[in-house]
């Protein structure tokens, strides 16, 4: 088990309105193959932005990232495009496609490779038995219930077979029973497929249920980073102190609204 | 028959009258015909700027100021142009095509001409309606440019462009109308020969219904194929 994806003084500034906004600013990050790796920062921390950065969906100013060894921020533009089929992304807001059915979405990324009709049908079949859509696949996205449309969103990711599956905030637009549910699946690909995953998110309960190690986005920085139930118990930065703080109060919350009963 | 030497509701039903149809129906027939002929134009010609312009921009395909500003520019110095004044400046340009500069050919070219800029900018911002992140999602997938143009960035706008191209063909239809005075033909001209040039005033009402039945059947069929769309996409 070796480093999966690695990240060096990664570096990433907006030129906007108000002048430049540096986003990244030094993320150095590891995660190694076959984990469930999660990243943790407030809104607005640059989680996106460090997501869009490893599939190139963004071009860092400085730094290095390397996926399996190879350095995705020298690829030219088709060199990126044969690259991201081992690298597939999950959207906060599912970003289907709404003139597509649920079939259409899932074998997208199989059609614009020109792949032969039986063989992508008998995929598309096989992911959405995967991910529980066998029954919906006719339908369009636009009629789904928000845990079936992430579920059409990771099946859509899945089809390419990727290394490693980016989940930008994936289950933060679902309540929380679907949110286990879509976790359980994530877990499940990860076991099942041996699919690295990078957890990017700012609920602290989706880390601790389904990731191994995680790290801390502060300020453009990775302030903290190492095995889950440390960071947990003993946290050293500010951020790490105030997520743990919110979901310890949370708990206590819980209990003594109950008790009160 | 006038307004000015007869009562009105006579004047109305005259306006039904068979011999009146007799000369208004064939001109249905050229008013269509332009509009359709026109809009086909338009539809290809303004879907291509359109695409341009999107292409270009900056949160498009490749942002290159230096063509999306100047193809911006021109589109917009066709746009500024009065339609009356883009007939006549088309009026070399058809005698060039059709070897006349009379007739409803080339004011077909005028009125394609008038409308493709306007069309052009209406796909432009049903195009930049389409959220972002799916064009991130066609991406991620793999896609090249052209993917994402024409496998989601086009057909995700599909009922929004519907619209606009049913405002931009009822834009057509009445510039047909106007169309008329230069020798197109249709219902514009029987309306400026007889309503406006001999006072026949029921042949001009007759005009009168043609335009509105053409324009609400034209709005309702884009309404219903927007909302059919929409409907089979769990929309609405
Ligand atoms: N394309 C962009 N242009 C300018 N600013 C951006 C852009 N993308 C993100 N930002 C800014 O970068 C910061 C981090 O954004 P993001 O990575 O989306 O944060 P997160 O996902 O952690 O909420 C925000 O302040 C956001 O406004
Ligand atoms: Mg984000």
């Amino acid at each position: 088990m070796g480093d999966y994806i690695e990240i060096h003084d990664l570096n990433k500034t907006f030129q906007t309105r108000s002048g430049p906004l540096q986003v990244l600013n030094g993320i150095d990050l590891s995660v190694q193959k076959g984990e469930i790796f999660g990243i943790i920062g407030f809104s607005g921390a640059g989680k996106s932005t460090l997501a869009r950065c490893v599939n190139g969906l963004e071009k860092p100013d400085q730094g290095r990232i390397l996926v399996d060894g190879k350095d995705v921020t020298s690829l030219s533009k088709k060199q990126m495009r044969e690259e991201r089929r081992h690298i597939g992304m999950v959207f906060q807001n599912f970003n289907l496609f709404e003139s597509k059915t649920v079939y259409e979405n899932i074998a997208y990324s199989l059609r614009i490779r020109h792949e032969k009709k039986d063989l992508l049908d008998q995929k598309v079949k096989e992911v959405a038995e995967l991910v529980g859509l066998s029954e919906k696949l006719s339908s369009y996205p636009g009629g789904l219930s928000g845990g079936q449309k992430q579920r059409v969103g990771i099946a859509r990711a899945l089809i390419g077979e990727p290394d490693v599956l980016i989940s930008d905030e994936a289950t933060s637009a679902l309540d929380p029973q679907t949110t286990l549910q879509i976790l359980d699946l994530l877990k499940s690909i990860n076991k099942e497929k041996g699919i690295t995953i990078l957890m990017i998110t700012h609920e602290l309960d989706a880390i601790k249920y389904s990731c191994d190690r995680m790290a801390v986005l502060e300020g453009g920085k990775i302030i903290e980073q190492g095995k889950v139930v440390d960071i947990f118990h003993n946290p050293h930065s500010r951020t790490g102190e105030l997520f743990t703080k919110v979901f310890f109060q949370f708990q206590n919350d819980e209990f003594q609204s109950g008790a009160g009963i | 028959m006038s307004l000015e030497n007869t009562p009105f509701w006579e004047v109305i039903r005259s306006s039904f009258s068979a011999a009146i149809w007799k000369e208004v129906g064939p001109a249905v027939w050229d008013t269509v015909y332009m509009t359709v002929v026109s809009s086909i134009i338009m539809f290809i010609i303004g879907l291509a700027f359109g695409i341009i312009l999107i292409w270009t921009d900056k949160g498009g395909i490749r942002a290159t100021p230096i063509i999306n500003g100047p193809f911006g520019w021109f589109i917009n110095i066709l746009r500024s142009l009065p339609q009356m004044i883009m007939i006549i400046i088309m009026i070399p340009v058809a005698r060039s095509i059709f070897g006349q500069s009379y007739g409803t050919n080339p004011c077909i070219v005028a009125i394609a001409a008038s409308c493709i800029p306007m069309y052009a900018r209406m796909v432009e911002s049903s195009l930049l309606e389409v959220e972002k992140g799916k064009i991130d999602a066609a991406r991620s997938l793999g896609s090249t440019d052209l993917d994402i143009v024409f496998r989601v960035w086009i057909p995700e706008a599909i009922p929004s462009l519907i619209r606009g191209f049913t405002v931009t063909v009822i834009g057509i239809i009445s510039m047909t109308a106007l169309a008329g005075m230069f020798g197109a033909g249709g219902i514009g001209d029987i309306a400026v020969r007889y309503g406006y040039q001999r006072f026949q005033h029921d042949k001009l009402l007759a005009c009168i219904y043609v335009l509105i039945v053409i324009v609400q059947l034209t709005q309702s069929a884009g309404n219903l194929l927007s909302d059919h769309v929409r409907k089979k996409r769990g929309l609405m």
